[in-house]
């Protein structure tokens, strides 16, 4: 074999068709907490306060839901943008 | 601002949390030892089935697992003992970096999850081996992975401790007496984790976790009305950490991260997020997965995890308010005590018993995991790699099971016979350490520009550079390794080690690759093919492949 993957040797080593744009929305998903926490400056501070709870700690547990349901976004992307060949097992897998 | 509490420390024994503490710790280990049965196996004598629990646990079991791995008792020990001694900068930071570790794993580990299910791997050294045909990089993942794991195991004998301690037992004079619950508690986690293998971890871990969730849920509701409401729990926090400390001349600690410290918040979280699951434990219990998209499925609903981790850490401050007094026995302050006290001090004991039991029950789930996989790393790329050539699999899982009993042995004596500081130390190092083999193993996964020996020259350089600075950060209990963070260069500005040296890492890795690639150097052979990466379980095409023994899963000479 040689190095070059990009030119598998059999066709059926080939990446599955991908539908790229919904890859990159996905991988946007999957951007968006991670730049939103690392950005500390923009959340660290007392004000607004909600039942007590500075700023600061409640956005972050905000975070846990966003990212959760962007995660999830990203996991029904990336299902349809490259459907998995050869599903036994029923839809979802 | 104190609310009236009880200030005085019980330092006598607490029989009925003693009773619950037992009797639940004789529960799992019933269920350790039954767990053979679950989805049982023909035979357990090989690492799929030993060492993975035959790589078919469903995105159920897999939560519990892997949340039952990852969020370890001495994370529950330590974090809120880092919000309570310090606070946000070294305590809080757990939550973005438990949020971020999320969407990172979702990109690469289902491709990990596939090529390792259509080779055959088991560890991440496997797949280097594999993608390079490099036996070098290789041996670097694999003792990187080794060595980082094992004060890793010796820390969750230290979240055991601290349970013991504030119970009442374990700090006797005699060596009999302080030593034998914990030995005890040991020994039996190693007899069923060598007959169970996986399978043992992942039935305790159910207990474990219903456990944390109950214990926490019920502390966040109930607590803050006995110390005056969260204003007042924020209130004692920020008055603790503003005081300045008479030993350093500075503020305790951090409240919120103020100038200066958003750097070292960010990269600790980042840091943190990306070293996890170069840790073998995390692929370990992710490669056990049924399919390629468990692991994703997983990346959406493990949060809950982080979310009760964010409680916890701010139990740490409710102790503030609470004037929590953890003390040893040995007489002398010890923050990581901070938690049981304080579950002492306000519930009756038999509910202190649950809580203690879920934290020294949570240390047995990610112990048992951690010392399967380093041991599933020696046997595989140690062992068979260098050692012995010709093992069977049926050797290769004996000297795996052989492994997990002195991998827990010598967490033992580490613990036993050192300090516990260094037990820390060599924790906070492997973190450092382990983040230097994420290009190794993550970039490679997408693509083979990187150099091999490039990999390799960064993977030693950053080892080098971050482990000299973490010798040089001093702190009030020691001279040496006093934390993971110091001064990035050029930045001035604090920030974690690890992320220092894994940008040098990067800056070395792709220089030389340029030079390399130049010069016409061999990259290895890859025996891996695009789709493999895309592989997944009941694939037809993936199964009549698999039909044809793998040379790697079966140690015969390649013949393509």
């Amino acid at each position: 074999m040689s190095l070059g993957k990009d030119t598998p040797a059999r066709p059926q080593d080939a990446p599955p068709p991908t539908d790229r744009r919904k890859i990159v929305a996905a991988c946007v998903c999957l951007a968006i907490p991670v730049v939103a926490l690392l950005a500390v400056p923009t959340y660290a501070r007392d004000e607004p306060e909600l039942w007590g709870f500075p700023f600061f700690f409640w956005y972050q547990f905000i975070w846990v839901f966003l990212c959760s349901a962007l995660t999830w976004t990203a996991y029904k992307l990336v299902l349809s943008a490259r459907p998995p060949r050869g599903d036994r097992d029923g839809g979802g897998k | 601002m104190r609310a009236a509490v009880p200030l005085v420390t019980d330092a006598s024994t607490n029989t009925s949390a003693l009773v619950v503490l037992v009797a639940l710790f004789l529960l799992v280990t019933v269920l350790g030892f039954m767990a053979t049965r679950f989805r049982r196996a023909e035979k357990l004598d090989n690492l799929e089935e030993w060492g993975l629990g035959g790589r078919k646990f469903g995105t159920w079991v897999t939560w519990f697992l892997l949340g039952g791995d990852l969020y370890t008792a001495y994370t529950f020990v330590a974090v809120p003992a880092a919000m309570f001694a310090t606070g946000a900068v070294a305590g809080f930071f757990a939550v973005p970096y438990t949020i971020m570790l999320y969407p990172i794993i979702f990109i690469f580990m289902a491709r990990l999850w596939s090529v390792s299910h259509r080779h055959g791997y088991v560890t991440t050294a496997d797949f280097v081996r594999g993608r390079y045909d490099d036996r070098q990089l290789s041996l670097a993942v694999a003792v990187t992975g080794f060595v980082a794991t094992m004060p890793y195991i010796a820390l969750q004998l230290v979240g055991i401790q601290a349970v013991l301690e504030v119970a009442g037992v374990g700090g006797g004079d005699n060596i009999v007496e302080k030593d034998a619950p914990l030995f005890i508690a040991f020994a039996i986690l190693a007899a069923y984790t060598y007959s169970s293998g996986l399978r043992a971890p992942a039935v305790i871990a159910f207990v474990k976790d219903a456990l944390i969730y109950v214990v926490i849920i019920v502390a966040i509701i109930y607590l803050p009305g006995q110390v005056g409401g969260w204003d007042a729990i924020f209130g004692a926090a920020k008055d603790k950490m503003e005081t300045t400390n008479e030993a350093t001349g500075a503020p305790t600690g951090s409240f919120i991260p103020g100038d200066g410290q958003m750097w070292a918040y960010a990269t600790l979280g980042l840091g943190s997020a990306m070293a996890l699951f170069m840790y073998p434990h995390s692929v370990t219990a992710s490669l056990s997965s049924a399919s390629r998209n468990t692991i994703r499925r997983n990346a959406a609903i493990l949060p809950a995890y982080s979310f009760v981790l964010g409680l916890l850490a701010l139990l740490g401050w409710v102790a503030i308010a609470a004037g929590t007094k953890p003390v040893g026995l040995d007489g002398e302050p010890n923050a990581q005590l901070v938690i049981p006290q304080l579950f002492e001090d306000f519930f009756p004991g038999w509910f202190a018993g649950v809580a203690f039991a879920a934290i020294a029950i949570g240390a047995l789930v990610p112990a048992a995991i951690m010392s399967i996989a380093a041991a599933n790393t020696f046997a595989r790329n140690i062992y068979k790699e260098w050692l012995r050539k010709d093992a069977t699999p049926q050797q290769e899982a004996k000297v795996s099971k052989l492994m997990s009993l002195l991998v827990k042995a010598f967490a033992l004596v580490f613990v036993l016979t050192l300090d516990k500081q260094n037990a820390i130390n060599f924790q906070l190092l492997g973190g450092i350490w382990i983040l230097q083999t994420f290009p190794a193993i993550v970039f490679s996964l997408y693509t083979r520009w990187f150099h091999r020996k490039a990999l390799l020259a960064g993977w030693a350089v950053s080892m080098v550079y971050g482990t000299y600075a973490a010798y040089g950060v001093s702190s009030a209990t020691t001279d040496h390794f006093g934390g993971s963070l110091a001064e990035i260069p050029g930045l001035g500005d604090m920030g974690y080690i690890a992320m220092t040296a894994f940008a040098l890492n990067l800056v070395v890795t792709v220089v030389l690759t340029l030079v390399l690639r130049q010069l016409g150097v061999s990259n290895g052979r890859d025996v891996t093919v695009p789709s493999d990466y895309h592989a997944d379980a009941g694939d037809p095409r993936v199964d009549a492949d698999l039909a044809v023994e793998d040379p790697l899963a079966t140690g015969e000479p390649d013949p393509r």
